[in-house]
């Protein structure tokens, strides 16, 4: 099953959704479409002006184009998504995660879309990571095992 | 067939960036492979890369950790050496990530053994009545 990941660029996510046997969907994915394609643009993320007009399905034209641009890249990440794990209020936000009202945005998309959701509390101490890690676990062994690559 | 870069990050006191990078090379499959201080960047197609790293995974499943990368390794806009030194964007977030390893790591093996982690009391919000309560007993007559 395609699992949504919230950081969408986390580590920790990213991985323990493939070792239980699932597909992450994660920004890097959509990122590395972006820069492989031939002939870059507008370096180093390749977002043109277009993008932002990709983003006009979520958000409307008086929206920064930050947010917009931000939305054309989630957008296929979205429209794949079977499941959701949502980590909430994680340390730090980077890159294309860095921006609150975008993050906001994507977290009212998946609660929306009403898909299996699981919403965690980002680990701090061992204990914690526990709890995170089993709780993962177990939302994943519920969900139908991902379908192999062709 | 789609190229793809993963990086393997490496927590682990019984492996080495360099043992990975090695075993990678053993091998011979067609990847680029890239040593660094956080662990090993594989670049291919993603078929070949999915199955190597499955393999690699089985060195330590407890101290080696997957994920997909964005930018090839060496790529011009993202490499340190053209610009000028300083971290690579991305990095911050990796570090971050990466001293929660060593407790993701200890909590896998927990899972493993069968442990089931117990739930913590978590501390309810205050009440508005007994709120209420707190701010007349307080009031300075």
């Amino acid at each position: 099953m395609k699992v949504f990941i919230y950081p969408t660029n986390s580590l920790i996510l990213s991985d323990l959704v493939e070792r239980f046997g699932h597909e992450p969907l994660a920004i890097m994915q959509e990122i590395g479409k972006k820069v492989r394609t031939q002939g870059l643009d507008s370096p180093p993320m390749n977002m043109t002006p277009e993008d932002p007009k990709f983003g006009l399905k979520y958000a409307a034209v008086e929206v920064p184009s930050g947010v917009r641009g931000r939305m054309s890249l989630f957008d296929p990440l979205l429209s794949k998504a079977e499941a959701a794990i949502i980590v909430i209020e994680p340390v730090i936000s980077f890159g294309c995660m860095g921006c609150a009202r975008t993050n906001e945005l994507v977290n009212f998309l998946l609660r929306g879309k009403k898909i299996p959701l699981l919403k965690l509390d980002y680990p701090t101490n061992e204990e914690d990571a526990k709890m995170f890690v089993y709780k993962i676990s177990e939302f994943l062994k519920s969900l139908k095992p991902a379908e192999d690559k062709k | 067939m789609e190229t793809i870069t993963k990086m393997i990050v490496i927590n682990s006191s019984k492996l080495l960036p360099s043992d990975v990078a090695i075993k990678l090379y053993e091998s011979k499959a067609e990847v680029m492979v890239k040593e660094t201080c956080f662990g090993v960047m594989v670049s291919g197609e993603r078929d070949i890369v999915d199955s190597l790293l499955l393999e690699i995974r089985k060195l330590d499943p407890y101290g080696i950790f997957i994920k997909e990368r964005g930018f090839a390794p060496g790529e011009p806009y993202r490499c340190r050496a053209t610009r000028r030194g300083g971290a690579k964007p991305g990095f911050h977030n990796l570090e971050n990530d990466d001293k929660l390893l060593p407790h993701i790591a200890s909590a896998l093996k927990a899972l493993d053994r069968g442990e089931i982690p117990i739930q913590k009391k978590q501390t309810k919000k205050l009440n508005i009545d007994k709120f209420k309560e707190i701010i007349k007993e307080s009031e300075v007559l």
